[in-house]
């Protein structure tokens, strides 16, 4: 694109306009993870995981902890935080969401909420309100000069990292036969368990699934935001949002939402900065008068 | 409760309150006009501030089945409009407290007419947004303070005869206004209206096919609710001589979803005697920071797994009356 520091477009310098572009697919990225894991959950559990945020703080906190404690880096952070953290997700499902599965799903996003509640409260009562450093690995640090703007090698390798993690996700979920079984499952729980799949036990390993892509969304964003026991808080409203825009349940409705909102609320900041942090909610709102199940939602 | 109540029925049901609850209510009326003399009255208008507004979130959870993740949209909202009407325009207190709660009814009106085809869960998450997209309003706009918020709101004179700054006139205002949504509140349930609602929560389609217009009647209950919770941010604004933004955060829904768990869902007593263990449970902690959070996640947890019939309710269920 031949553009230089000068160059406008819409009235606005290119760099602010590519700048804000590049922070919107970031945030777009961590929506996206976020609310394919509540998508994944939603679509077997029928709960909406309301721990999800402090699941994805925890997921930061772990590679900050497996850095201070045991001296492991980023990138064996990106694999063991997942795992410890989905370990986690197991052990909730198995103690007290398994007990609420035959009432109203209700009661699941109100006893997720009370998790959260604890969770966050702990953290926070631990280490304060203030973020506490975590480095960017050394071998993504600088940025690449594109001509039109510095673009931070970090940044770009979480964008298509993510959106790596996300299309493999959908391939699994809706290519391989393990997919088959678990939309099977979303579709008539009782019918797969009489052919012999082990429901509960799918029930429980999605659920920590889900919980490990929170936690992958935390490792990304340890260096870019700071590990912080209030990130998940302040991140879980809006990607509650995305998921409503994109159809609660539909794992290609929460990739392309996610993407497209971060960038659409980057380009508001750009354009309109009083309206970037409710534009999202504005889309919902119109959305759902347009089309109640979501964008990507089977009607409900 | 499968099959729907006809109107008639109610009628003669309404008509006569059981005994035991005109005792409860006696009992409750009696333990808050003494109240005061015994206990700080700041930590009681509170408490009855919230009690009001659980009462009116138990409107909507209790009786029509929709959880609301959002009323604290309705409670900051108002709390906002009735600061800036008595500090900015001079509105007599009762002028402030009526504007406030006309605000929420606008708001609720507006607000349910977009959200209220959704059910479950889809309905919570949708609540939440709008009540978030509230809060960032609150946060932006000028006359909101931002995080300051409306501070030194004037109690003023209610009815330019009782002068409001008296803690115990301001007690007894509260009190009577807490009473006069208890009420209605109380009066929507047992009415014909209130008959519908719970035939719609029990079975909507067999509610609708009988001829009952479900989404209106929906609409009206959510409406009410709101303008409820309202009259409870009004007033709180105009006791507490401020509006700030805890009352419009995400937080403050899930506050009063637990006052209300823990009280007991669908139960007439509960959302009162909820809020005030909720309120008088911050009040001890508060001292300890971040545990107030921690003991709430706990309760919460607690109650889901183990307590979901909530203290009043498991009172009515010992003494197998509903209170």
């Amino acid at each position: 694109m031949p553009a230089g520091e000068e160059i406008t477009l819409f009235g606005v310098p290119t760099q602010a306009l590519f700048g804000q572009l590049l922070i919107g697919l970031i945030n777009g990225a961590f929506y996206a993870l976020l609310s394919l894991g509540l998508s994944v959950i939603f679509g077997l559990l029928n709960i909406i995981n309301f721990a999800h945020g402090a699941q994805y703080m925890m997921g930061a906190f772990a590679a900050y902890f497996l850095l201070q404690w045991a001296g492991l880096g980023y990138w064996a952070s990106l694999l063991v935080a997942p795992i410890a953290i989905g370990v986690v997700g197991i052990v909730i499902e198995r103690t007290m969401l398994k007990r609420l599965y035959h009432l109203d799903h209700l009661y699941g996003l109100l006893l997720t909420f009370g998790v959260a509640l604890v969770i966050e409260g702990v953290f926070r009562n631990e280490f304060g309100s203030s973020g506490l450093p975590y480095g960017i690995p050394s071998q993504l640090t600088g940025s690449y000069n594109l001509g039109f703007m510095f673009l931070p090698k970090y940044r770009a390798w979480v964008v298509l990292f993510s959106l790596a993690v996300c299309v493999a996700t959908w391939y699994v979920i809706e290519r391989t036969k393990l997919g088959a079984y678990l939309r099977a499952a979303t579709e008539n729980p009782t019918l797969v368990q009489a052919f012999g799949i082990n429901v509960p036990r799918m029930i429980t390993l999605t659920y920590g699934f889900g919980v490990a892509l929170a936690a992958l969304a935390g490792v990304l964003a340890a260096p870019i935001y700071q590990v912080n026991p209030l990130m998940g808080a302040n991140m879980i409203i809006v990607v509650f949002a995305v998921v409503v825009i994109g159809g609660m349940g539909s794992i290609v409705g929460s990739i392309v939402t996610g993407f497209g909102l971060g960038v659409v609320e980057g380009f508001t900041k750009v354009f309109y900065p009083e309206a970037s942090s409710t534009v999202i909610f504005v889309i919902m709102a119109l959305v759902l008068l347009v089309r109640p199940a979501g964008l990507f939602g089977r009607t409900a | 409760m499968p099959a729907p109540a006809g109107a008639d029925v109610a009628e003669t049901a309404a008509a006569r309150v059981p005994r035991h609850q005109v005792q409860a209510f006696a009992a409750m009326v009696g333990v808050l006009v003494a109240a005061p003399f015994f206990v700080y009255p700041v930590f009681l208008m509170k408490a009855l501030c919230f009690a009001l507004f659980a009462c009116a979130f138990n409107l909507l959870i209790g009786y029509v089945g929709l959880l609301s993740f959002g009323h604290a949209a309705f409670l900051g909202s108002a709390g906002y409009a009735s600061a800036h009407a008595a500090k900015v325009w001079g509105f007599p207190p009762e002028a402030a407290i009526v504007f406030g709660t006309l605000v929420a009814a606008l708001l609720g009106g507006a607000i349910g007419a977009l959200t209220i085809r959704s059910r479950g869960i889809y309905f919570a998450n949708i609540t939440l947004a709008f009540a978030q997209m509230i809060f960032f309003f609150a946060v932006q706009a000028s006359f909101t303070g931002g995080e300051d918020g409306i501070q030194a709101v004037p109690r003023g004179t209610l009815l330019g005869v009782l002068d409001l700054r008296q803690t115990h006139t301001m007690y007894f205002t509260v009190l009577g206004i807490f009473l006069l949504g208890f009420l209605i509140v109380y009066r929507a349930i047992h009415s014909p209206f209130g008959q519908v609602l719970k035939a719609i929560r029990e079975n909507e389609p067999r509610a609708v096919s009988l001829g009952y217009r479900a989404e209106h009647y929906k609409l009206i209950a959510f409406a009410l609710s709101a303008t409820l919770a309202g009259l409870a941010g009004a007033t709180k604004a105009i006791v507490f001589q401020l509006a700030s933004l805890t009352d419009v955060h995400w937080t403050m829904s899930g506050e009063v979803v637990l006052m209300t768990l823990l009280g007991g869902l669908g139960t007439i007593f509960g959302p009162v005697v909820g809020a005030f263990i909720v309120i008088g449970l911050e009040n001890y902690l508060a001292q300890l920071g971040a545990w107030v959070t921690i003991v709430q996640g706990a309760i919460f947890v607690v109650c889901v797994l183990t307590f979901r019939r909530g203290v009043v309710g498991e009172l009515g269920r010992i003494i197998r009356k509903p209170l």
